[in-house]
């Protein structure tokens, strides 16, 4: 066989082997995307329902009195009860009652607020019911369960289908999901509290680590001498990265709470934590960006009679700034879905309030999905999906972020 | 339209260096240059001829680019690299204490062997070395420098009306034109030129060459290149540099006709030295 | 040569011209020995045979320029490959005036043949010829062995046949004032003599191509000369009685 006849016989093979190896590599990106679609299906799936809210529509009359003790509770139960004489027993009462939130009361309150006039007359409300009815209003519970199995009593079924023929129980766009803090009843809980208290830690840590990362990799990278030591600080900063991230919450406990005293639960010091927890990924990403101008840049300058630091500032920072601000983007999204150090720092703590400011207490989105996903009420774990989607929203936004900026740092040359 | 002056008694276009003809501008001295504990040059004596070309020669790695880079200073940066010996710049020692760097680039300009233009406008990159040495009072008076220098470098007619079309959009030709035109923007009295036209095609190469020709009445040129064609074509004076020694050194036209060294005529005979 | 070089092709062009420039000065040299012969043998045959030869040495330089222009183009020969190629064409210019007037000796030849002999003029030629022949050999030879030594000695050399010229103007000259019958062969004697002394000429021109090609030098000094004919008189001889 001569030499051509025996290439022209292995070429088939050859291709062969190059389809299997491209195959496998479309199979291997076909499961990633199957694995990413099944749990973006069952989160949006389980999520989706906070959306929405089911309302109950009672009539009443706020009277000035009330208003004046704040005895808001009162006037929906007695509404309740003009709704349905029949329950007249201790358990019945307190069955009907259950209907509503406990968080109606204050409902009521703010829409008398904000209307005073409402004073006085007597008008329908629309009040938030309690988990359980809303559960059952988005075919949560199960009615065919025998009844010792059910969150909800045959009598308070009976109910609710009047309330529901009656038109007085329907489900409407949850707006306090997306507006309030944490509670204790599902019904009222709200993603607000925590998506600024992540915010707010992300600032921090933003304003601490992308100066203090690029200024450490501009250093190391362009001015240090190459010794023994520059090495070991090199060797340190690589084996950070890898230290995982419930040391730093200790650190952070043992440093800024204890010695410093800063503030516990704060984003402040959650922001600290997280930007200790990200520069040696943004000074890896920002030394590999350096690195990556061409020399001749570099030397083009330096030969014009450009002083290092005109190198660096004019030239060799803006070309290394989109592969900076990349290197960022990813520590920050890595901060953002950090548990393990707020946990450490007290920022695991049941806040309701929506915080302010970087000193006040604050809870962040993943110690909220976590605290969500432990709680025993069923309406929780809707939330805990739609909170989980909540933080890839922001997630999303984030990498939109830096590929608009890295789009228009490379589009200015 | 900005009009260009004509060249008068301002400082910007005074002839940057009254040295006559022939007189050296740069003497070198017993150079040696070690990187860690290799010998790169050895006891390098030369004398750079003012307003000539002088070319460097030699096989790879002899030593030619590294005794260029000495000249502007450019191996301080690198790591392990030595200098024994010395450079003079008009008589004045360049590696001296109390040298600026800074400034003896300023008058020491170079031209790389890959056209390096910054990533910014064309503009731009003509005028970022007068504007670090604060060389223009006003947005004019940059602009005389820019499109004075874009004139010298010949590529002012190519370039007119996109000025502030990015430098690296050009040609290679051009990008080179473009990078000798930066340097010249700061009017330096020496120009060295690292194989400029080994990633051009002849034409282009042409061009340069023929820009060369003509720089040299106003500036004193070094340039190392790979083409002996090249050196004979546009050097008055050709140094050999073999294995980190300068073998020979003398007028272009007795290097290439009759050379004395026999590893000179090897080398450019293409023979086995 | 004493190292080869990298492109082996580039030396066997070289090497084609020196080969062709040796064939082409062994041609010439033959020629002349051969147009010598004719005339002393007053052979016409051989004359019309060196006549019919003076072609190939004409091609012969055709191929040397075309080779050489060649080899420049594609080359771009340096230093002392540039020298040789430029002795080469040079030189090859010469060995063609050789071959010239040779070619020229043997026209006289044919029509001298025809001619009663003029005293032992033709001797004296043949002399001159033997050194002019000598000086092309020994340039010849210090061109294919590159020896500046012999090049000079050879440039020294012609001052011989330039006084061997001027002697035999002389003897011409008085020939012809003898008796004036003699002038015609003696004019054709005096142009075959002028003929030798020139190929003389021309082997000195080799022999500074040779000594520029080896050592990069061009000779500037005035070589000696020995050709007095241009300030030669000769006194009629006296009317006897």
């Amino acid at each position: 066989m001569s030499k051509a006849e025996r290439i022209k016989a292995g070429l088939a093979h050859r291709y062969r082997a190059e389809r299997h190896f491209r195959l496998y590599g479309i199979g291997a990106i076909l499961l990633a995307l199957g694995f990413l679609g099944v749990m973006l299906t069952v989160v949006i799936g389980r999520g989706v329902g906070v959306l929405q809210q089911s309302y109950i529509q009672l009539t009443l009359t706020v009277t000035a009195e009330a208003a004046e003790t704040g005895d808001w509770q009162g006037l929906i139960k007695t509404s309740l009860r003009e709704q349905f004489p029949e329950a007249r027993k201790r358990k019945d009462k307190k069955q009907l009652y259950g209907f509503v939130s406990s968080g109606a009361g204050y409902a009521l309150r703010r829409q008398v607020e904000q209307n005073p006039d409402l004073i006085g007359q007597r008008r329908a409300y629309w009040l938030p019911v309690s988990d359980d009815v809303d559960m059952l209003l988005k075919d949560a519970i199960d009615r065919s369960l025998p009844e010792s199995d059910r969150r909800i009593t045959d009598q308070e079924l009976a109910w609710i289908d009047t309330l529901i023929e009656s038109g007085a129980l329907e489900l409407r766009f949850n707006k306090g999901f997306f507006t309030s803090g944490d509670s204790r009843e599902p019904e009222l809980a709200g993603i607000l509290g925590a998506a600024v208290g992540s915010a707010l830690s992300l600032l921090v840590c933003l304003m601490l680590a992308f100066p203090l990362g690029v200024m450490t990799a501009v250093h190391l990278e362009e001015f240090a001498p190459k010794n023994r030591w520059t090495d070991l600080i090199e060797v340190n900063i690589n084996n950070l990265a890898a230290v995982p991230s419930i040391v730093f919450g200790l650190l952070g406990l043992a440093v800024f709470l204890n010695v410093f005293g800063l503030p516990r639960s704060a984003p402040l010091v959650g922001g600290m934590v997280l930007a200790l927890m990200t520069l040696p990924t943004i000074i890896i990403a920002s030394r590999a960006a350096l690195k990556s101008v061409p020399p001749s840049i570099r030397q083009a300058a330096m030969a014009l009679g450009a002083s290092p630091v005109q190198v660096v500032l004019h030239h060799i920072l803006p070309s290394a700034m989109p592969g900076m601000l990349t290197g960022t983007i990813i520590g920050m999204a890595q901060a953002l879905g950090e548990t393990a150090p707020l946990l450490m720092i007290g920022m695991v703590a049941f806040i309701v309030d929506v915080p302010q400011g970087i000193l006040e207490q604050a809870t962040a989105l993943p110690v909220q999905i976590f605290l969500w996903a432990d709680a025993p009420e069923r309406a929780f774990g809707e939330r805990t999906a739609a909170a989980i989607l909540v933080l890839l929203v922001f997630l999303v936004l984030m990498n939109l972020t830096a590929v608009i900026l890295r789009k228009r740092f490379e589009q200015r040359w | 339209m900005i009009q260009i002056a004509t060249v008068s008694n301002d400082p910007i276009h005074k002839q940057p260096d009254a040295a006559p003809a022939g007189a050296a501008k740069i003497t070198a001295q017993g150079v040696n240059v070690y990187y860690g504990d290799k010998q790169a040059l050895k006891d390098i004596s030369i004398d750079v001829p003012a307003h000539q070309v002088t070319a460097l020669i030699g096989p790879s790695g002899c030593g030619k680019s590294t005794f260029l880079r000495c000249i502007n200073r450019m191996n301080d940066v690198i790591d392990g690299c030595c200098m024994e010996g010395e450079i003079r710049l008009d008589g004045e020692d360049i590696y001296a204490r109390g040298i600026d760097v800074v400034h003896l680039r300023a008058r020491v300009g170079m031209v790389f062997q890959k056209p390096n233009p910054f990533p910014k406008s064309i503009y731009d990159n003509v005028a970022y070395g007068p504007k670090i040495h604060g060389l223009a009072a006003s947005r004019a008076e940059m602009d005389e420098i820019v499109l004075h220098s874009l004139e010298k470098a010949g590529l002012i007619d190519e370039v007119r009306d996109r000025l502030d079309a990015p430098g690296t959009g050009l040609s290679g030709g051009q990008q080179q034109r473009l990078c000798i035109a930066r340097a010249i923007a700061v009017e330096p009295e020496v120009i060295l030129m690292d194989e400029p036209c080994s990633a051009l095609d002849p034409i282009a190469t042409a061009r340069i060459e023929e820009l060369i020709d003509e720089l040299k009445q106003n500036y004193t040129i070094v340039m190392v290149t790979h083409s002996m064609q090249q050196a004979a074509r546009v050097s008055q004076k050709t140094a050999f540099f073999h294995m980190g020694e300068l073998v020979e050194q003398g007028t272009t036209e007795d290097i290439f006709t009759r050379p004395a060294d026999d590893r000179t005529k090897a080398y450019i005979t293409g023979r086995i030295g | 040569m004493e190292h080869e070089h990298i492109v082996t092709s580039f030396d066997e062009e070289l090497k084609a011209i020196d080969t062709t420039l040796a064939e082409m000065g062994g041609m010439a040299e033959a020629q002349l020995a051969k147009a010598i012969q004719a005339l002393v043998r007053r052979d016409a045959d051989l004359a019309r045979e060196v006549i019919a030869e003076d072609k190939r040495i004409d091609q012969l330089e055709a191929e040397l320029d075309h080779d050489a222009i060649r080899l420049i183009a594609l080359r771009q020969p340096m230093a002392e490959d540039l020298r040789m190629v430029i002795t080469a064409l040079k030189t090859s210019a010469n060995l063609e005036r050789i071959g010239d007037y040779a070619k020229n000796v043997a026209k006289r030849t044919i029509t001298l043949a025809e001619m009663p002999t003029v005293g032992s003029t033709t001797h004296t030629i043949e002399r001159m010829a033997v050194l002019a022949q000598g000086l092309v050999s020994s340039v010849l030879d210090a061109y294919v062995r590159r020896d500046v030594a012999a090049a000079d000695e050879v440039r020294r050399r012609d001052e011989e046949v330039d006084h061997l010229h001027t002697s035999l103007f002389r003897e011409l000259l008085t020939h012809m004032m003898e008796d004036p019958h003699n002038i015609t062969a003696c004019t054709h004697l005096l142009f075959i003599a002028k003929n030798v002394e020139r190929i003389g000429d021309h082997a000195t021109n080799i022999a500074e191509y040779v000594h520029f090609m080896v050592s990069g030098e061009i000779l500037e000094d005035e070589r000696p000369k020995g050709d007095k004919t241009s300030q030669t008189i000769v006194d009629a001889p006296q009317e006897k009685g």
